[in-house]
Parts: structure tokens; C-alpha cells; sequence
């Protein structure tokens, strides 16, 4: 398959990679030529500069022929802009788009942008997954703004030997469960310590998120 | 939504003639646009956010104005305010005159200033 992909950051480059190791041909469209370099350095000659929600840049990325167009840029407006005009303009068969705010999901929805974004949800998560192997983004819970993600502790990680009051958590976060080295599952109270290679499963808020991977994977130095 | 030269200007005036505006821009600077007369709502916030257009009360306008810069936050925000609080009617500036067209074909009222400008200049240049 063809498939074109705007915004070459940490998710449309990952994507890049992976469909690239698929045997797909790729083509990435990104603004800063400094990062366009870079992915051309490490994926070969895929990227070109431009802005993708542009009918001409699109047209030069061979919109016309391509199968899915992932818009993969951080702004949903954009992102947004490179779906409607790809379906306006070239009929793609496929447009996947990467929802920054979750809030906006209802706004692709609403203009039948709808079918493909738990697909990259699932894309989201796997790269992030390979990025970082110590966090992954397991699923929202629906209709909240909570999500649920697992947390490797890595051996040396300051809060090995912690009990879970004196974390400091970040708010709106709540551990949920503890899995032991060995498999043994623990739902965690507040004197429950933490031990290296444990599993916790954690209930947060995406923009906490950062700061409770920060807090559980940070290594003593 | 966008409070600047334009924004500003069109809130101004339409406050003026008597209609309730509320202005929405995500730069507390922007409202500074605004004469000391404005007696219309300033609500601060990103404008294509649906619950920032929620507290500016799209839901009960009757007609919303994207004027902010960007292009894709215009389209974005007028299709906000049609398809997720039923706006009857959204007005966005789009300066990529390809883009307004698809926009025109989507359902917004576009104003195009690339080629609103074109047709002045032409005026300028080589009528009268």
C-alpha cells in the first residue's frame, strides 16, 4: 500500500518506521526541514517539506494514488485540515487521524471522521510502547477523562523500597494494582512498597501522566 | 472568535449597532483590541475548543465568526460550532483560497481575503 503520513514527529516517524518494516511505501510530510532531514537520515529518502494541509504539497506527495493518509501532526485542527481536505480533494480511501485532545473526538465524529481513530489509538500506544518500554497507555475509560496505563519499575528507580503514602503522587492519580516480580497481584494500600520489576497498574489523567512516569521510572543517580 | 485587528474591529462595530457579541481569543492581550465602549463578553480560551465555545454560549448564537490567523483553526472552529453546538450559521476566514473552496463545499460561510485583496488590487491598478 501507499501511505502518506503528515507530521513527522515522535508518532507520524514511529508510524513511518513500522509501515516502512511492513513493506509498505511511505511518504512523510512535515514542515520543519531540519526534522525532514533527520527522518530521511535514519528511514531513507521518505520525507517532504511542506505543509500537509496544503492541496498542492498533497498533490506532490501523490495524494492521488495513495491508500490511507494518517494525519499525525499535535494539532488536531491540523490534523483535522489534512482529512478533509485529502477526502475533498483526492477521494483517499482511508484517513486516520491522531487526536491530541481527547475532547476532540467528537468533532471528527460529527464530520464523519469517525471509523479509524482507535486504529491509531492502537498505533499511538505501540510506538509509545517501543519509545518507552517502561510506560503504556493501556485504554481510556470511557466517557471519563481517566486512562488506565502500566508501569514498569526499573531496577534502580528511586521509589524502589517506598510505601505508596510517601509517593507523592500526582493528583487525580490512584495505583490500582501491583504485580510481583513472579506474578503474584497485589492491590496496593498505603504501606505497600514498591519493588523493581513490579508492574503497577495506575489510574491517571493524561496530563499527569508524565509526571507519574517521571515518578515511578526515574533512576537514583 | 480572534481578537485582533479584524476580530476586534467587526465585535466592535456590531456592539455598537446594537447586536450581543461575545469575543472569544486564547491571548488575554488580544481583548486590548477592544475600545473601552466593548460591552459585549470576553471569553479567554483556545476558540476551536468545544467547551470554550460552550462558555462563550454558541449554543445560543446565531451566528458565529471564525476571524482568528490560522486557517485550520478557523475551519475548526466554525465546524465546532455548527456540528457540535448547532450554530445556524459560521463565518470563517480562510486565506488558502483551495482550501476555502473546500470549506464553502463543507457547509461554512468562507471569506477569502487572498482573493478579496486580489480583486482591490486589480481596481487599484488598472481602473479609473
Amino acid at each position: 500500500m501507499y501511505i502518506i503520513i503528515v507530521g513527522g514527529g515522535k508518532v507520524g516517524r514511529g508510524a513511518a518506521r513500522d509501515l516502512l518494516d511492513a513493506g509498505h511505501e511511505v511518504c512523510v510530510i512535515e514542515r520543519e526541514p531540519q526534522t525532514a532531514w533527520e527522518i530521511n537520515d535514519e528511514l531513507g529518502e521518505v520525507a517532504l517539506v511542506g505543509d500537509g494541509t496544503e492541496v498542492r504539497v498533497q498533490r506532490a506527495a501523490g495524494m492521488n494514488r495513495a491508500d490511507v493518509v494518517v494525519a499525525a501532526t499535535g494539532r488536531d485542527q491540523a490534523n483535522l485540515a489534512v482529512c478533509q481536505v485529502a477526502q475533498q480533494r483526492f477521494e483517499t480511501a482511508r484517513v486516520i487521524a491522531r487526536i491530541n485532545d481527547p475532547r476532540n473526538e467528537a468533532v471528527f465524529r460529527a464530520v464523519g471522521i469517525s471509523a479509524t481513530i482507535s486504529a491509531t489509538r492502537a498505533i499511538l500506544s505501540s510506538i509509545e510502547h517501543e519509545v518507552d518500554a517502561n510506560m503504556l497507555r493501556l485504554m481510556e475509560l470511557r466517557s471519563t477523562e481517566f486512562e488506565l496505563v502500566e508501569v514498569v519499575i526499573p531496577a534502580g528507580a528511586r521509589v524502589i523500597g517506598q510505601p505508596v503514602r510517601y509517593l507523592g503522587l500526582p493528583p487525580r492519580t490512584v495505583l490500582t494494582l501491583i504485580l510481583r516480580p513472579g506474578g503474584r497481584p497485589e492491590v496496593p494500600g498505603p504501606d505497600s512498597l514498591l519493588e523493581a520489576e513490579a508492574v503497577v497498574l495506575a489510574v491517571t489523567e493524561p496530563a499527569q501522566e508524565e509526571r507519574l512516569r517521571r515518578l515511578l521510572t526515574g533512576v537514583e543517580r | 472568535m480572534g481578537c485582533g485587528r479584524l476580530g476586534s474591529t467587526i465585535a466592535a462595530e456590531f456592539d455598537a449597532e446594537g447586536h450581543e457579541v461575545t469575543v472569544i481569543d486564547h491571548d488575554s492581550a488580544a481583548f486590548n483590541w477592544l475600545p473601552d465602549t466593548f460591552r459585549g463578553g470576553k471569553v479567554l480560551g483556545p476558540g476551536e475548543d468545544a467547551a470554550v465555545q460552550a462558555r462563550a454560549g454558541v449554543r445560543q448564537a446565531d451566528i458565529f465568526l471564525a476571524l482568528a490567523n490560522g486557517d485550520n483553526r478557523n475551519a475548526m472552529a466554525a465546524q465546532v460550532a455548527l456540528h457540535i453546538h448547532g450554530a445556524r450559521r459560521a463565518v470563517a476566514r480562510i486565506f488558502d483560497p483551495e482550501r476555502a473552496e473546500i470549506y464553502r463545499e463543507l457547509g461554512i460561510r468562507v471569506v477569502n481575503p487572498t482573493t478579496a485583496l486580489e480583486t482591490l488590487v486589480r481596481e487599484a491598478a488598472f481602473e479609473g
